[in-house]
């Protein structure tokens, strides 16, 4: 077996599978750090894919589709926001709503609208994300270990697979280095503090769910247009949870969000690969076993053994302003 | 808070409210129904036809309700204790596992009447092990129990997975199943309750788990409001603080709070492994351990509340079956949009209408008086 071409291979999917948890594990991160959990990341992004097929097959751009997927998930973000926000409900329980009302009504409407059984019409050429080579590629394939890694492994994903990764440093600037930002964590860290500054803290924290939005629409687009060729039905299969818990893993920090996304991708591309063959001392591993290890090893993580993490002070915390 | 503070009748709090919330909730679901091109009246008279109909269809419905009282109810035990269960799936779906740990050994031994106690304790075991971990992590570790119930949810799964397929499977045989059971871990039907008022049922799996499923209802009851331990988890779930300095155990009401929640959610396989399938099949659950948290938060957290919400429930199901066979636009999904619609409604958003419910209230009292409360309530 050549060794070379298979690490290349894994490390090509790891980076297909960890888009859609760094999408929105950075779009949690900004409603989290606001001071407003989101377990409703699942929901938005499945409404989002489910709008990405639709929009993509009716009007054959996938750009239209990313446009609509980025709608919808705001619509729904805001659906979190005006109860969580303006009525102070319990964040959790309006992100749970989320996610039943998106996964029954993708189905519904989907069956509705196309009757294939709760999937849209496959989508293909310009109604898809394809793949972009970037300059050069072909002409340096030849040359040895860093040529394969430069065409291989880092050109030729789709343009919102560069995004994504764009998507990191831009947060971790708008984070620590402009005024929203700060305000943005100090309002998840100290609501009344920034209140007494004159800021508004609901319209602060409506900001940071539309970013929510706008970025786990991002993700669903991205499974439904560039991943795959269309919406199938629950397609989100709990990515939206890995990515709460990537955001957990890495303290709610954009870099470290990066690298805890690309682990559980890694991780996801390893069980494909490693599918059916037995490993060295311990056999074959059950393939169930593989596909639980991602929630195994958050459950480990949150545990505390690997690190603590600490979540922003006022977060699930409906901010009163006056008693 | 500008809004006048009065405090409202226990009908307006207990009824009128909860009853706001549902209409308004069902009301956004037939738009839904509007949207993809059906009557939503006619799918709601589909619904109740194919809900209460024939005896049939109510023996089905009380079928449905039997496990969403149970899972509703463990959703519940955990609000009372400020947790939030959402692992209540992976809880049933384990128990699915201690009940056939039990019938499987004892189903050509004994009869039904030894088989359903130790099935009981087995299903309840199950749950409340289950629950155990994430529980201890909360108490221990700090851990974030939604998250890890969630994760707990997505390990039971594929650990049943494994299960059925490489240790439960009788040889030779392609379904992911156990073996069938034999008479004595088949659970007798309570078909015949429903025969009594005249009508004529052919078959239907309403079977004895819900005099059970009722039973714990009254159990919960109890425990919440007519016990010591009940007390310190209504405690430890109003103020977490008063409990710490009235000297309760934080991390053991956590831990007792939990278990008893998981075992409620899984003594839920009883009725569909014991009382239909009278096998263990893949995804028995079908999601309620999910429709529980609806019924919790639809039922206010009380039994008294819950078995409505659970029978409400049990229509939407039966009656969405129904609706899918007259109806093919509205498959059996809408029920999930309902559900999320409940939750939204009746749970995030409960205190939506309580402003304009209170100010009208206030109105109509005597002024001076609700201007003194409104005083009381700004202090």
């Amino acid at each position: 077996m050549d060794f070379l071409p298979t690490i290349i291979t894994v490390l090509d999917s790891t980076i297909r599978l960890s888009i859609p948890l760094l999408l929105a594990c950075l779009a949690g991160l900004y409603s989290e750090r606001s001071g407003i959990f989101d377990i409703g990341l699942e929901g938005k992004m499945l409404a989002g894919a489910f709008a990405a097929g639709s929009a993509a097959f009716v009007f054959g751009s996938a750009w239209i589709g990313l446009g609509m997927a980025i709608l919808v998930a705001v619509a729904l973000a805001l659906v979190h926001g005006f109860a969580s926000i303006t009525h102070r409900g319990n964040q959790i329980v309006s992100g749970v709503a989320i996610n039943f009302i998106a996964a029954g009504a993708t189905i519904i409407l989907g069956q509705a609208w196309f009757a294939q059984g709760g999937r849209t019409p496959q989508v293909s050429g310009p109604g898809r994300f394809n793949a972009v080579e970037l300059p050069g590629a072909a002409a340096l394939r030849d040359v040895p270990v860093l040529g394969t890694i430069y065409a291989d492994l880092l050109s030729g994903h789709t343009i919102l697979v560069y995004l994504a990764f764009l998507t990191v440093p831009v947060t971790w600037w708008v984070l620590y280095r402009t005024r929203f930002g700060l305000r943005l964590r100090a309002v998840g860290e100290n609501p009344a503090a920034v209140d007494t500054a004159g800021i508004s803290v609901p319209w602060l924290r409506y900001r940071a769910v539309i970013c929510t939005g706008i970025l786990s629409g991002a993700a669903g687009a991205y499974l439904a247009l560039a991943m795959n060729a269309g919406f199938v039905k629950d397609m989100t299969a709990g990515r939206g949870y890995i990515a709460l818990a990537a955001l957990i893993f890495a303290k709610w920090r954009p870099v470290p969000a990066m690298f805890a996304c690309l682990l559980f991708g890694f991780l996801d591309a390893l069980s494909i690969r490693l599918q059916g063959t037995p490993l060295p001392l311990v056999g074959r591993v059950p393939v169930q076993f593989m596909q639980a290890l991602p929630y195994i090893l958050t459950v480990i993580l949150l545990a505390g053994f690997i690190g603590k993490a600490i979540p922003p002070r006022a977060g699930g915390v409906p901010y009163v302003k006056e008693r | 808070m500008s809004v006048p503070y009065a405090k409202l009748p226990r009908w307006v709090d207990y009824g009128l409210i909860p009853l706001i919330n549902l209409v308004v909730a069902f009301a956004v679901a037939g738009l839904v129904v509007l949207l993809v091109g059906e009557n939503p009246l006619s799918a709601a008279a589909i619904m109740i036809e194919g809900a209460f109909g024939r005896g049939q269809n109510i023996a089905y419905t009380l079928y449905y309700a039997t496990s969403f009282i149970f899972t509703g109810l463990a959703v519940a035990v955990a609000f009372h204790g400020g947790l939030f269960n959402i692992g209540g799936e992976g809880q049933a779906y384990i128990g699915g596992l201690g009940v056939v740990l039990v019938v499987l050994n004892l189903d050509a031994v004994f009869p039904w009447y030894v088989n359903f106690p130790l099935a009981v304790v087995g299903a309840g075991l199950a749950g409340a092990l289950w629950a155990l971990i994430p529980a201890y992590l909360q108490a221990k570790r700090g851990s974030h129990i939604v998250i890890t119930t969630i994760m707990f949810n997505f390990i039971a799964a594929s650990l049943m997975v494994y299960l059925l397929v490489d240790v439960l499977k009788p040889l030779g045989q392609m379904a992911p199943q156990t073996r069938a059971f034999a008479e004595g871990g088949q659970l007798p039907k309570l078909n015949w309750i429903i025969e009594l008022f005249g009508a004529r049922i052919r078959s239907a799996p309403f079977n004895i788990s819900f005099l059970l499923a009722l039973a714990a209802a009254f159990g919960v009851w109890v425990l919440i409001w007519r016990t010591k331990l009940g007390y310190e988890i209504r405690t430890q779930g109003f103020s977490p603080k008063a409990a710490r300095y009235a000297g309760i155990g934080e991390a053991r009401i956590i831990i007792i709070t939990m278990m008893i929640s998981g075992a409620l959610a899984g003594m839920m396989a009883l009725n569909p492994v014991m009382g239909d399938q009278n096998r263990l099949q893949l995804d028995f659950v079908t999601g309620a351990g999910f429709v529980g948290i609806a019924v919790a938060l639809m039922g206010r957290s009380h039994p008294a509340g819950i078995v409505p919400a659970a029978i409400l429930f049990g229509v939407l199901y039966q009656g969405g079956a129904e609706i899918a066979f007259e109806m093919p636009a509205i498959s059996r999904d809408m029920i999930v949009i309902i559900q999320g619609l409940v939750i939204l409604f009746a749970g995030a958003l409960e205190h939506m209408f309580r402003p304009p419910i209170q100010a009208f209230f206030a109105s109509l009292g005597n002024p001076a008086r609700s201007n003194g409360a409104a005083r009381e309530g700004q202090a």
